[in-house]
């Protein structure tokens, strides 16, 4: 690409390159591939076999098995990730807006302590929540759950919606006061029309942080009502009978494929809330 | 501020517009009070009561404290967490701006490479745990799978050793966070001044001396991040341990996060679970609190 006197050493450097990034490709992909040719054997393949040898009989057995053991906590894990997902999502909406354009006396120190939340260690919260749970009678529920999500998740839903919001400009709300505009109708007419990224980025988030939590499921639920992840853990770790990997493998991909496939179809906003979440918070 | 209705007349509509921002955010205000801070406070009140299975409201004084620095678990657990963080912190950094830098050299099919690195980051720590799991298992994973591919002499069974098992959560770890940390430094070199690069080139200076003293110290803000949010993730690992060793074999990978779960929940030690849950709460504190100090300076000062 630059001048030919150099062509020789930056090809070679580049080449070097490649090498690394290609390598450190095939390094990434390594888990997710002995997965999947894991999940499609025989146990005895299994253990004649190695992680990566092709299987010897491609079955889908272990993913009937799996399914089978988990599919009760896989519709659990919906019922309690769309519900929790869509309302924290409206009311990180709702905030971020009265924190952006409508702040009052108080509502700074406001956001300073819900920022605290996105770093919260949540095993100060455990007990007092489960006490609560215990009261409201929601204790090993979904809808206990879907409370949960709901709470812990606001610090992140709000930041995300405020800092988004804070970039709009203020003239533009102005001008709809002054026609008369009220708070509703500015929000639903002028700025959730402008808010389609960042409610996609808030959906991607909270969808893979209640989907993938494992911390309140296994704490607030038990037997029937727990997520996925939870049932995953239980399947992997029993200690009783023969372990059955290709199972075990093909039970961890049906836990791991909602994510990955918001992950596949919609990586942009995925990767816009990582950073943001993170860098932001 | 300024958009606050200040001089609006008392008609009911308008009292009403002036109390719907305060209205709207009432409900979040007090979850976070309550949830949030009350919740910190109840734990606080009970790391210092003799409570067992269910809470009591008996005042023991430090005594939880005292009982939780004699508990070897514990500081096996702390170390395990210093190792762990340590770590995995100095690693996925490495990996992440290598991984960064390589590939901002105008790379062709760069999309496609991103997504691979980044796709473990959205995976559960439980999925990504289980299969790591089987990975390192001694006997059948990567340890049978390099013997049959001729390196005779290849042993892996780290997950079995109590020296060593720590250094699995590490690989796992690291497997699932090195993208995300490569996907923010790749942000940041995209920010960097180009035109920087070329006067440093047309100095003669070779493409790694203007990383290495140009572009990298330029995106210290963004090291910074990477540190906290690592450390936030280190402290905070439970359910990788969970699904990888289950703190095993003995209790020699538990992390401080493990510990609490299993005192609080398992073992009817309350008492003792909160404290831990404190002084986690401490750990995280002495991280976040400079950090968002600087950050919110740094504001204010745009």
């Amino acid at each position: 690409m630059t001048s030919l006197a150099g062509k020789s050493a930056i090809s070679l450097s580049r080449i070097a390159i490649y090498a690394v990034l290609i390598f450190a490709v095939l390094l990434y992909l390594v888990p997710l591939v002995v997965m999947l040719l894991t999940s499609f054997k025989t146990p005895e393949d299994i253990s004649t076999g190695n992680l990566l040898s092709w299987p010897a009989v491609v079955t889908g057995i272990g993913w009937v098995k799996a399914w089978a053991t988990v599919d009760g906590y896989f519709w659990n894990s919906i019922k309690i990730t769309v519900p929790a997902v869509l309302v924290s999502t409206a009311i990180g909406a709702l905030n971020g807006y009265v924190l952006s354009m409508w702040r009052f006396r108080g509502s700074q120190l406001f956001f300073g302590l819900l920022l605290f939340g996105c770093f919260l260690p949540f095993q100060t919260v455990l007990l007092p929540a489960s006490f609560t749970l215990g009261k409201m009678g929601l204790a090993s529920t979904t809808t206990g759950l879907v409370f949960v999500h709901i709470v812990y998740g606001l610090a992140f839903t709000t930041l995300f919606f405020r800092n988004y919001y804070v970039s709009i400009p203020d003239a533009l709300v102005k001008a709809a006061r002054l026609d008369g505009a009220g708070f509703f109708t500015i929000f639903r007419m002028i700025i959730l029309p402008m808010s389609t990224p960042i409610i996609m980025v808030c959906l991607i988030w909270q969808f893979t942080q209640i989907w993938n939590d494992f911390l309140f499921g296994v704490v607030f639920s038990s037997g029937d009502s727990q997520p996925i992840t939870v049932a995953l853990n239980n399947l992997v770790n029993t200690s009783t009978g023969v372990k059955e990997y290709n199972v075990d493998m093909a039970a961890a991909m049906i836990a791991g494929l909602p994510t990955l496939l918001v992950y596949v179809v919609a990586g942009k906003y995925f990767v816009r809330g990582l950073t943001a979440g993170a860098v932001k918070g | 501020m300024s958009s606050v209705a200040a001089f609006s007349k008392a008609s009911p509509f308008d009292a009403l517009q002036r109390w719907l921002p305060k209205l709207v955010l009432a409900p979040s205000m007090f979850i976070v009070l309550v949830g949030f801070y009350g919740y910190i406070l109840w734990t606080f009140v009970l790391s210092f009561t003799n409570s067992t299975f269910l809470p009591t409201y008996k005042w023991v004084g430090l005594a939880q404290y005292a009982r939780l620095f004699d508990n070897d678990r514990w500081w096996v657990a702390s170390k395990n967490l210093a190792v762990f963080g340590g770590m995995f912190i100095a690693i996925t950094l490495v990996i992440g701006v290598t991984l960064a830098v390589f590939l901002d050299q105008r790379i062709r099919r760069e999309g496609f490479i991103r997504t691979i690195y980044l796709y473990p980051m959205a995976l559960s720590m439980i999925v990504t745990g289980t299969a790591w799991k089987w990975l390192l298992n001694p006997g059948m994973g990567l340890d049978k799978l390099l013997r049959d591919w001729g390196w005779e002499g290849f042993r892996l069974d780290w997950l079995i050793d109590p020296d060593r098992v720590v250094y699995c959560l590490v690989i796992a770890a690291v497997w699932q966070a090195s993208g995300f940390i490569m996907a923010m430094f790749l942000a940041g070199l995209r920010g960097v001044d180009q035109s920087i690069i070329r006067a440093a080139q047309i100095d003669g200076a070779s493409l790694p001396r203007i990383y290495w003293k140009v572009v990298l110290p330029s995106l210290r803000p963004v090291f910074f991040s990477a540190v906290m949010i690592l450390a936030h993730i280190a402290i905070k690992s439970f359910d990788l341990v969970a699904a990888m060793t289950a703190g095993g074999p003995g209790y020699s990978s538990d992390l401080p996060a493990m510990f609490m779960y299993s005192f609080t929940f398992s073992r009817g030690q309350m008492g003792v679970g909160s404290a831990s849950a404190i002084l986690m709460l401490g750990a995280i504190l002495a991280i976040i609190v400079p950090y968002l100090y600087s950050e919110l300076r740094a504001k204010r000062n745009d």
